[in-house]
């Protein structure tokens, strides 16, 4: 299908590209579908709101960007989207780019979660402190380097 | 809204299965026990607006100059 992009541009995706939420996001929770699509700027992906060609995100996997993140969801939460194996599990970030120059961030607190089998998704909570919604992208990359 | 008073050790019971308990008052923090199936969503108030807030920022891409020096620093 054909999806019309934030920017203005279409894409057309597959069916595998297609994710649902059932519950939206956090503030967001009347945009239920969404589908994911490449950017230029791999591996930032866009996550762009079939619902609405206004709303897109830009989504980031964690794991790249913080070695030793880590989420802890109980099994019930999970079971909503119908996970039932860590193999299901996919997690991803969602990007903020302020508009006041301020570093770009990956929110670790707040994480989507995805079932790889169905597409199903939810955002969730954490409650470990350990994770900010503000996580510096770039302090983080640059660290990495100096440790390399 | 329901406003009560309650002592320590008391309890407030919500619903069947959500069961509240006042732990220990020091000064004006209040330590409070939450039961609850974990399928409920407990959090404190300001994590959640956290969340929601920063997904609203997040919904605002104002350009992907910086995106593109990110990607850079990625690939190295």
């Amino acid at each position: 299908m054909d999806v019309k992009l934030r920017d203005g541009t279409v894409a057309t995706v597959e069916d595998s590209q297609l994710y649902e939420f059932p519950e939206g996001l956090f503030g967001f929770e009347d945009f239920k579908k969404y589908a994911m699509v490449s950017s230029e700027y791999a591996p930032f992906i866009w996550m762009q709101s079939l619902e609405n060609e206004h709303l897109a995100f830009l989504i980031v996997d964690p794991f790249l960007v913080c070695d030793d993140y880590e989420v802890d969801i109980d099994e019930k939460t999970l079971s909503k989207i119908g996970i039932t194996s860590p193999k299901d599990v996919c997690v991803m970030s969602v990007v903020t780019i302020p508009a006041n120059g301020n570093p770009i961030t990956a929110n670790l607190q707040g994480p989507l979660i995805i079932n790889r089998k169905t597409n199903q998704s939810m955002q969730v909570i954490l409650n470990d402190n350990k994770w900010t919604t503000k996580f510096n992208i770039v302090q983080a990359l640059k660290n990495r380097e100096a440790v390399c | 809204m329901l406003i009560l008073s309650r002592k320590i050790d008391e309890k407030i019971k919500i619903g069947e299965d959500i069961t509240l308990t006042i732990i220990e008052i020091r000064g004006d923090q209040v330590k409070i026990g939450v039961e609850a199936p974990k399928n409920i969503k407990v959090f404190r108030q300001e994590v959640f607006t956290a969340i929601q807030s920063e997904n609203r920022a997040a919904s605002e891409i104002p350009s992907m100059e910086k995106v593109n020096e990110l990607k850079k620093l990625m690939s190295k």
